[in-house]
């Protein structure tokens, strides 16, 4: 029998609902059968923690006396700049941005030790930072130079908005090249000395529902610590991958656009990050509720690692030069195994993504629905799926006419 | 037997002088160097793993003390912040000795020190700074 959010929600409130991980479910549906276990199960919670890119932040700081208009001019947080192009003190920063003396790759591979993801993650942490600006001067904004600390708590607003996190599946990265390479995929050994994947798996939100039946804009989640909620698909959703029989996609395909309050989040989740060669990123813990609505949802949660597959992917030609093309096919289970073989070589493997801080992660919420702190929603709409058309495009450069 | 990693730091005036062949020839003791950066007029580290009898060992490090090289264990300068790591394993895969394991069950990192060869590798690796040489 089909359940609805509503009921599985009483149930919650009940403190009765039947909740399990994501890992869990897996012996759990193998012991009862689909059929039993969609029947005693409400909800399967999932989970990840791994390195996002393209998170971000927005401000509103407060006007100072006088006032200051921060847009036309530079603002930094502990001097790295952030985005002004709105009104008067509402900025956004980007996590992978970095102090403008960074010497960036000048010194070959560059370190990238500071950049906004840890600025967002001394935030979060309750600590100061120093806010700079320089502004033009209005008649309305007079202020020309800004100099304070300032805090989370002190702030009106500041909302963590992530345009594309929680990738459903990613590439497995080697170097078929001679020498290393210092790639957002790590450091990569030269003739496929390492393979590194970046994905929880069998925990993984999007791998947990691969069709995207249950998760949309307005689905509640674990955000940072947390609770945030789902805007909608990410940048790059790209549900028209080849997929397994059981409907995985087998290379990188759906994601999230998730935003949330920062003031609720917790720099356990939120981690600075920084990838030798190659730039600072934030490393966000995410995870997803699935409602078991009906045999068929239980089925997906109850994927296992092995019914997971990755491309393997050169990162020194194939990647940079928009190759496309797949050297092996591997799973998850050999991936976490610590060894693969690819073209006749064993491989030894690292991950990107925590899998114990995704299971953590997974285990949180599940504690949330079970101590009736954390509801269910109904999405105002799903992600687009497999019968979206969405076609994923490369950039086509058109040479600009001169004179 | 006895087996110990050391760091050796050299003062300047002892830089050109064949200490590493005393070690050898005067205490019998079985030299592997992990590590070396000898700077000219400055100063040198030598990273070693020291293998001999007891009695040789300690008479070694008295001569190295006495000519003025001072020592340290190895494990001193290495170090595992395990509240900055996230257990991710990026570090696995490039550790030679596995002195950064994982247990492939809990998926958690681990770090034995004694295995540790300073070799460096897992530093450009960790993406959280959790591994620090003090070298």
């Amino acid at each position: 029998m089909a359940k609805t959010i509503e009921e599985i929600n009483e149930k919650i409130k009940k403190g009765k609902a039947v909740v399990f991980t994501a890992e869990e479910i897996i012996d759990y549906a193998a012991e009862k059968g689909l059929k039993k276990a969609a029947q005693e199960v409400d909800v399967v919670t999932t989970g990840t923690f791994g390195p996002m890119c393209s998170s971000g932040a927005y401000f509103n700081v407060g006007h100072s006396k006088p006032r200051i208009k921060l847009g036309g001019g530079k603002t930094t947080l502990n001097d790295v700049p952030v985005y002004t192009g709105f009104a008067a003190v509402d900025f956004f920063l980007g996590a992978t941005a970095m102090p403008d003396d960074d010497p960036r790759n000048k010194i070959f591979p560059g370190k990238f030790a500071y950049g906004e993801a840890y600025v967002l993650e001394e935030l979060v942490a309750g600590k100061d930072v120093k806010l700079s600006a320089t502004a033009y001067g209005t008649d309305c904004y007079p202020k020309k130079t800004l100099e304070t600390y300032i805090s989370l708590k002190e702030m009106n607003e500041a909302i963590l908005l992530n345009i594309r996190n929680a990738y459903q599946n990613y590439n497995v990265a080697v170097n078929l090249s001679e020498k290393v390479i210092y790639t957002y995929m790590g450091v990569l050994q030269p003739k496929m000395g390492n393979a590194n994947y970046c994905s929880a798996g069998q925990l993984s939100p999007l791998l947990n529902d691969p069709y995207y039946k249950t998760i949309g804009i307005g689905t509640r989640i674990f955000l940072g610590g947390g609770i945030g909620y789902v805007v909608g698909s990410g940048t790059q959703h790209n549900p028209g991958v080849k997929r397994t029989d059981g409907g995985v996609p087998k290379m990188p395909a759906g994601n999230l656009c998730v935003t949330g309050d920062l003031k609720m989040m917790s720099p356990k989740w939120l981690r600075g990050t920084s990838y030798t060669g190659y730039g600072v990123t934030l490393t966000v813990g995410i995870g997803v509720p699935i409602p078991i609505l009906d045999e068929e949802m239980l089925r997906f949660t109850a994927v296992r690692d092995e019914e997971i597959f990755a491309q393997v992917v050169d990162y020194s030609e194939s990647y940079p030069q928009s190759i496309p093309g797949s050297i092996a096919e591997v799973n998850y289970k050999q991936l976490k195994s610590g060894r693969i073989t690819v073209q006749g070589k064993e491989i030894p493997t690292s991950g990107l993504s925590s899998y114990l801080k995704a299971r953590e992660v997974a285990k949180t919420l599940k504690d949330w629905i079970e101590a009736g702190k954390f509801f269910l929603t109904q999405p105002a709409e799903l992600l687009p799926s497999v019968d979206s058309g969405i076609v994923f495009k490369p950039l086509k450069e058109r040479p600009i006419k001169k004179g | 037997m006895q087996k110990k990693r050391i760091v050796l730091s050299y003062p300047p005036h002892l830089v050109d002088q064949p200490v590493i062949s005393k070690l050898v020839k005067d205490y019998d003791l079985n030299v592997n160097i992990m590590r070396a950066r000898i700077t000219p007029k400055e100063e040198g580290r030598l990273v070693l793993e020291l293998t001999g009898k007891r009695a040789g060992m300690e008479a070694g490090f008295k001569y190295l003390s006495e000519i003025g090289v001072e020592i340290q264990p190895l494990a001193q300068d290495v170090k595992w912040h395990e509240d900055r790591c996230t257990h991710c394993t990026a570090c696995i895969s490039v550790c030679p000795t596995k002195a950064l394991d994982v247990d492939r069950k809990t998926m958690g990192v681990s770090f034995k020190r004694d295995k540790c060869i300073a070799c460096e590798l897992c530093i450009p690796a960790c993406p959280y700074q959790a591994m620090e040489i003090l070298f």
